[in-house]
């Protein structure tokens, strides 16, 4: 078999509890440097469990998430001092919420907004930040006049562009995202998802990618999860679990989509 | 390219299982034996049912058989598709087999060009140099160049699959998976792409296709090989 | 020492020595780590908040018999606040005052720092509104003090470049941030940016205190602090096109005075005791604008501000 070298990310047994309540059961799976892994279930599902004790957001019940850092190593997420942690989150990694005021500074601008991450691992050139964020305004296609506007001005999908590009700015390694397409008109849906399949191409991001929508899963999803009831119930090749589901809850998704 | 041994699936065999419809099992295919090697194009025969495409996409990894084994040769080494990893399957499908079928997964607003460049882009090749080259193949289509900066969406059926036989024929896969390229084309396109597919056999690619035109399954197989017959079916 | 007529109920400078011991143990550990805010458990004070209640609780805890207080406000010895906080410490604990910033031991002030460098025997205090640097972003205390320990200071910077994008240079001019000891970033609150090169590495120690923030915070003597910026937009401070009308400083920080009804204006030292020992020393301005000058030390006295 090919060697495809070590996993970015390693999860084993990953689980979390809300008092008696599952949030997710015994997850496992690796994730490899440049690969895309959709995660798709119905709303309780735990998906969103998921993400959120993968990033930080939650602490997990119990589990193992092991982690191949840039310079030092693997590490042991879990377990990492917080101060590490946020530091690996604001560098190498990346999260999208779905709503992009979870995401954003609203009051600050969208130049400042894409500068902050730069400006948080050490930038200290006014001129160069900026045209940092110039340039990224134009990767997400937003009018340059706007670099100092602040995002409440803006359109919904407009701000979820803003929120892609002020994670990417830092090329992290990994990305989180959380319904990405979540809340936005079907056309401004096209553009966006079109957007993330290009960046995350052109940039060799792993991203980890929370959604509810099949469609969204099989253009951006190298990989798919299928959850339900907190435990991961098939996965695979995208398009093998999509068009060969295995598990009656796959099947189940999948004929219950409205081809137009 | 040698005339090595490409594709070798063993004791093959595929049963779907609906479980939303009262768990019924429906049995495809079972024992399949199939060898394909570089320079040959080999035509799946049998009749509407008999699991040609199913044996198709299971080759490509997009189904997964219940039994057996399909061994694919990918750079010097061979691969079972039926238990690899999916970031293997989709290595493989990256540098080793190609898919064409008459069915283009269109992509909101990504123009023509870039559809058809992508697969070359993905391996690592410059932008202008994969352009260039889908430029030909949508020329040599028919494909008109005023479609070439749209996205296909709004394409007609014809172009679409035209558009999506170009994607297919822009990198020069070892092994080529053909699902009725030729359907319902007319006689110009139809010789443009049984021109490729000559292409491909001569330069020494290993070819299994579904072709329902007698004509055409005539002027292209090298060698039949018959679905065997299922009780189902 | 005063002039004995300390009040009779009250404990040396208001403050019982049990809480003035505690607030001494916090000083001590906020000279330890520079530029830390430390909680303290801020007693009411006989004003409201907002006039100096953290800086009065810093000074009547190091206080003592001999000590001599200086007490600015805006630069000033006779503003309101400033009066009635050294008559509140000359009641309280009958100790000497005094306008002169040499003469002082304790300065405690709002604003501003003396132009008159300070010496190693001397220690400022500072009433301090917001210590919290991070404040306009960060509204939750647990994540700010959780940023401060993890020196994730990158948001300060997007203030700044906010000022520069919105106004083309950093307009930010007083509470102006500042790096500690190269650790902690420090509200500098309230003193203008032109103050903040004089409390780089000054002889004299440095004591912020912010009485309803429940905040103290300190710099020691000879500590570095350096003022945010970028390296296209280095840090600078205030410059005027005039000088002082009373004593003809071009090196101080000035403040605009109407003088009449009709929106006359003059531009005076804002520190009272530098421009009037200037004065003594025989400096002197071009005075209020229609008056003839009386006289000018530097030989170019500016013109009014445009506009």
């Amino acid at each position: 078999m090919m060697d495809l070298g070590p996993p970015l990310l390693s999860v084993q047994g990953m689980t979390k509890f809300y008092g008696r309540l599952v949030g997710c059961r015994d997850v496992g799976f690796d994730l490899w440097p440049g690969e895309v892994l959709c995660v798709v279930g119905e709303s309780g599902s735990g998906k969103t469990t998921l993400l959120n004790c993968l990033n930080g957001g939650l602490e997990p019940t119990s589990g193992s998430i092991k982690y191949e850092t840039r310079h030092e190593g693997t590490v042991e997420i879990t377990t990492l001092s917080e101060a590490k942690r946020r530091f690996l989150s604001r560098t190498d990694w990346g999260i999208v919420y779905q709503n992009p005021r979870d995401g954003l500074r609203m009051r600050v601008s969208a130049g400042a907004n894409i500068g902050e991450r730069l400006m948080a691992v050490g930038a200290r050139h006014y001129g160069n930040i900026r045209s940092e964020a110039a340039t990224w305004l134009r990767n997400i296609e937003i009018d340059e006049d706007r670099i100092d506007d602040p995002p409440s001005t803006f359109s919904g999908g407009m701000q979820q562009r803003l929120q892609i590009a002020r994670n990417l700015v830092t090329k992290p390694r990994l990305v989180f995202m959380d319904e990405p397409t979540g809340g936005l008109d079907v056309s401004v849906q096209a553009r966006l998802l079109d957007l993330l399949r290009g960046l995350v191409t052109e940039l060799d991001i792993a991203a980890i990618i929370v959604t509810h929508d099949l469609a969204v899963a099989r253009l951006l999803g190298h990989r798919l999860m299928v959850m339900q009831g907190g435990r991961v119930v098939e996965s695979g090749l995208t398009d093998q679990v999509l068009d060969d589901p295995h598990h009656p809850h796959t099947q189940l998704l999948v004929s219950a989509i409205l081809t137009p | 390219m040698s005339r090595e041994k490409m594709i070798e699936a063993a004791d093959l065999a595929k049963t779907f299982r609906l479980h939303n419809q009262g768990g019924i099992e429906l049995p495809v295919f079972n024992g399949i034996e199939l060898r394909v090697q570089g320079g040959e194009c080999v035509v799946l025969f049998g009749p509407s049912g008999s699991g040609k495409s199913t044996l198709l996409r299971s080759i490509y990894g997009n189904y997964k058989p219940t039994a057996g084994s399909i061994k694919i040769r990918h750079e010097g080494k061979w691969i079972d598709i039926v238990t690899a990893p999916p970031q293997a399957i989709l290595r493989v499908r990256k540098t080793t087999m190609g898919y064409v079928s008459q069915f283009l997964r269109v992509i909101p607003r990504v123009p023509t060009l870039d559809v058809v460049s992508e697969p070359l882009r993905a391996i690592g090749v410059e932008a202008e140099e994969a352009k260039d080259k889908a430029r030909d193949l949508l020329t040599r289509l028919n494909v008109p160049e005023h479609l070439w900066h749209v996205a296909p969406a709004t394409f007609s059926g014809g172009e679409q699959q035209r558009v999506n036989i170009a994607r297919g024929f822009i990198f020069d896969y070892p092994i080529l998976l053909l699902d009725e390229p030729t359907a319902s084309l007319d006689e110009e396109n139809q010789e443009a792409v049984l021109g490729l597919i000559f292409e491909a056999r001569d330069r020494g690619a290993a070819l299994v296709g579904i072709f329902h035109d007698p004509g055409v399954r005539k002027a292209i197989g090298s060698r039949h090989f018959e679905m065997p017959y299922s009780e189902v079916a | 020492m005063g002039d004995g007529t300390q009040v009779r109920g009250y404990n040396f400078a208001y403050l019982d020595e049990g809480t003035k011991r505690s607030i001494r143990r916090i000083i001590l550990k906020a000279i330890a780590i520079p530029g830390y805010q430390v909680p303290f458990g801020s007693r009411e004070m006989p004003l409201p908040y907002g006039w100096g209640t953290g800086g009065i609780q810093v000074t009547a805890s190091i206080l003592g018999p001999d000590d001599v207080l200086k007490v600015i406000d805006q630069g000033a010895d006779d503003t309101t606040n400033a009066v009635s906080i050294r008559r509140f410490f000359s009641r309280t604990a009958n100790i000497s005052t005094t306008e002169r910033t040499t003469e002082a031991t304790i300065i405690q002030t709002r604003h501003r720092v003396p132009e008159t460098p300070l010496h190693e025997d001397q220690i400022l205090v500072y009433q301090v509104p917001i210590p919290e640097p991070l404040r306009w972003l960060e509204p939750r205390e647990t994540e700010t003090r959780k940023m401060h320990a993890l020196e994730e200071y990158g948001v300060m910077h997007v203030k700044l470049y906010e000022d520069i994008a919105h106004y083309g240079h950093i307009a930010t001019a007083y509470n102006y941030p500042a790096l500690v000891n190269r650790r902690h970033v420090m509200a500098t609150s309230p003193i203008p940016k032109f103050d903040n090169p004089k409390i780089d590495r000054i002889p004299a120690l440095q004591i912020f205190g912010a009485g309803r923030e429940k905040r103290i915070y300190a710099i020691p003597p000879y500590t570095e602090v350096k003022s945010l910026d970028f390296e296209d937009h280095p840090f600078s401070i205030e410059t005027w096109d005039q000088c002082c009308a009373m004593c003809g400083d071009t090196e101080s920080y000035l403040d605009e005075v109407i003088t009449d009804d009709e929106g006359t204006r003059m531009f005076v030292c804002s520190d009272t005791d530098h421009c009037r020992r200037r004065r003594d020393d025989g400096h002197a301005g071009p005075g209020e604008p229609g008056e003839d000058a009386p006289g000018d030390d530097n030989g170019g006295a500016g013109k009014g501000l445009p506009g």
